[in-house]
């Protein structure tokens, strides 16, 4: 197992900025995250936070006038921001894949669902026209779309929203890629469509060994799907555990504070108030010193201005950005459910 | 960007299976888009077949019957010299139809890679290509193409020239705008994504998209191109006699208008009926489009 100690993507000291007429602003400011190969990871944070443009960054798709001012990005060793245009080109086709929040927009109207996997197919594998049309087939049987025959003949207008985004993972996943990269891909579909298009991803990850890079602002999806999650505000990584470590002992006023604010059914029919977190995100144009939760957080002490955000062990696996910890050893948060948002 | 049904089809993506569709696509068009293709199919087949189907030759001469009016023998009746107005309308037909085919069409192409690739890129690029589709949008149009017949002399050879120089420009401002709304979207960006060239973006995935209104708009371009040849060739500066344009006949029949009032009128008509075709088509098939995208 010493290969698979490698990690298959690493993220270090990441910082996107956008240049704007009044100087640039930091999307993600210094943030980083390791995947294992075949790994689900969460990525869990409010709008703003920057998880996007992180997962983003991977495939170097920051949205203009946005860059990458700092930091690493490396997929099995190799740099992806020293990757010239064809190198780039060669390791979106090939190495990762994404799929998207909105399925609607996310397929061309013009091509037949069918034509478009066997498009990427010839263009990406290089498979000839009968062969692709075999494969198109197959890859929508697994992604779950029944009578693929006839349905690879459809449009994407003629599909449901569910219907679509499983077309996008039979697309983005084509190629065999081995790490997916789901930019909030359930967010809008309804509840039980939610669950099966997760239950698809968690499928396909174990059985093609895929990692995914899953974003997402409810905590129910994370827990779920994903064996580890990170937890993003204001820029910078607050923690990252595996699910069930966050659960048992989140170590980061943050996720913390997060996992409270969640509804609980068993609180049904008491008149207890819901916990909220107190202020407002982080300003992306302000640069504050020390820690960026600080201003929101219960469990401040003035030593916080002179915390790096830098992630700290807190057990082999578990890392976290606060150093004060006043929940070590404190025990279980509550435990989340679907549905539970951020 | 629901549905393209309507216009898909010319651009023509997806060979291996596009015939079963091929019926739906003409029978979902609204009624008056239906009429208006039927005029066109039919004055564009009467251009097309006028060797075989005009009775008499464009300029031949029969100087017992000169104007005589419409008759059994003489549809569109005879003008000054005898020669019959139909024939001579149906190859005028032809003639202006080619020409307006011509200079309609392949800067239609022009101008919608134009605009794709300034929307595409954007920045400086974008810069560059707008300002000189501003530069020839703001050139006064029917004094270029005088201008240019000025120098090459009379003829369809000026339209030829001048038309396109300035032709391209709207197309490609129609197709900037809506490629700054497509490449928002999100197949656009799964095409870079997945690995695809720029080049095969363009060309394949954006360009079926922005060729729809550009089609349609070019419906009304085409009647404005056919009035401008017609107004050239009414002032002498189109093909010249004895070849025939539906705006020289017109020119010639305008002087006897009030004693053979068919010579002018009747080619008119024919102009007429190409404009309201065209604008029918053009209208049935944006009203297409909406109710597509209201889907």
């Amino acid at each position: 197992m010493t290969a698979a100690a490698a990690p298959l993507l690493s993220i270090d000291g990441l910082r996107v900025e956008f240049d704007t007429r009044h100087g640039s602003v930091a999307g993600v400011r210094n943030a980083g995250v390791t995947m294992r190969r075949g790994e689900i990871l969460g990525l869990v944070g409010e709008t703003g936070s920057g998880k996007t443009l992180m997962c983003r960054s991977v495939m170097r798709l920051i949205p203009r006038p946005g860059r990458i001012t700092a930091g690493r990005v490396e997929f099995e060793g190799r740099d992806v921001l020293a990757m010239t245009s064809s190198e780039l080109r060669s390791f979106r086709a090939h190495d990762v894949g994404m799929i998207y929040q909105d399925p609607f927009s996310s397929l061309n109207p013009v091509f037949r669902i069918g034509n478009q996997l066997i498009e990427t197919l010839r263009v990406n594998l290089g498979l000839g026209k009968a062969e692709a049309h075999t494969r198109a087939l197959e890859l929508l049987k697994d992604v779950g779309i029944p009578d693929p025959e006839r349905r690879s003949l459809s449009y994407p207008h003629e599909f449901s929203g569910g219907m679509r985004q499983r077309v996008m993972i039979a697309l983005a996943t084509a190629s065999q890629p081995r790490l997916l990269l789901a930019d909030e891909p359930t967010t809008a579909l309804d509840v039980t469509t939610q669950a099966q298009i997760l239950d698809l991803l968690t499928r396909l990850s174990r059985e093609r060994q895929m990692a995914v890079l899953l974003v997402s602002h409810d905590f129910g999806v994370i827990a779920q799907v994903c064996d580890r999650v990170a937890v993003m505000y204001g820029g910078y990584i607050a923690e990252t555990a595996p699910v069930a470590a966050v659960y048992r002992g989140a170590e980061h006023p943050y996720t913390r504070g997060l996992l409270e604010s969640i509804p609980r059914i068993e609180a049904a029919g008491h008149a207890t108030r819901l916990p909220t977190i107190r202020g407002v995100p982080p300003d992306p144009n302000e640069s504050l010193a020390g820690c960026v939760y600080k201003p929101r957080c219960p469990y401040a002490l003035d030593s916080c201005d002179q915390v790096s955000m830098a992630l700290e062990p807190v057990s082999p696996d578990h890392t976290t950005a606060c150093p004060v910890r006043p929940f070590h050893g404190a025990g279980a948060s509550q435990t989340p459910h679907a549905g539970a948002q951020v | 960007m629901s549905t393209i049904d309507v216009l898909a089809e010319p651009s023509g993506p997806t060979p291996a299976v596009e015939v079963r569709r091929r019926g739906r696509i003409v029978r979902d068009l609204p009624l008056e888009a239906k009429i208006g293709a039927a005029m066109l199919v039919v004055l564009f087949l009467a251009g097309l077949l006028a060797p075989l189907i005009a009775p008499y030759g464009q300029n031949q001469l029969d100087l017992a019957n000169i104007f005589s009016g419409p008759s059994g023998s003489h549809l569109f009746g005879t003008d000054g010299t005898g020669r019959d107005v139909f024939s001579r309308t149906l190859y005028a037909l032809r003639l202006d139809l080619a020409i307006v085919l011509a200079v309609t069409y392949p800067p239609l192409m022009v101008g919608v890679l134009v605009g794709a690739v300034a929307g595409y890129f954007g920045g400086i690029v974008d810069a560059v290509l707008a300002r000189i589709v501003d530069t020839m949008i703001a050139f006064p149009f029917m004094i270029l193409v005088i201008a240019v017949i000025a120098i090459v002399g009379p003829g369809v050879k000026g339209v030829l020239i001048g038309v396109p120089i300035v032709a391209w420009a709207l197309y490609a401002r129609l197709a900037r705008s809506e490629m700054l709304v497509l490449r928002e979207q999100q197949f656009m960006l799964a095409t870079t994504a997945l690995g695809y060239s720029k080049r095969r973006a363009i060309l394949r995935h954006a360009l079926p998209n922005l060729l729809r209104s550009s089609l349609i708009y070019s419906t009304l371009d085409m009647v404005v191109n056919l009035l401008l040849l017609a107004s050239l060739a009414y002032l002498g500066l189109g093909a010249q006699p004895p070849n025939a344009e539906l705006g020289s006949i017109i020119s010639d029949g305008q002087s006897t208008l009030l004693s053979a009032w068919w010579v002018a009128t009747l080619p008119g008509l024919v102009v007429v009926l190409f404009g309201i075709g065209a604008g029918l088509l053009g209208d049935g098939l944006s009203d297409g489009q909406l109710r597509g995208r209201l889907q």
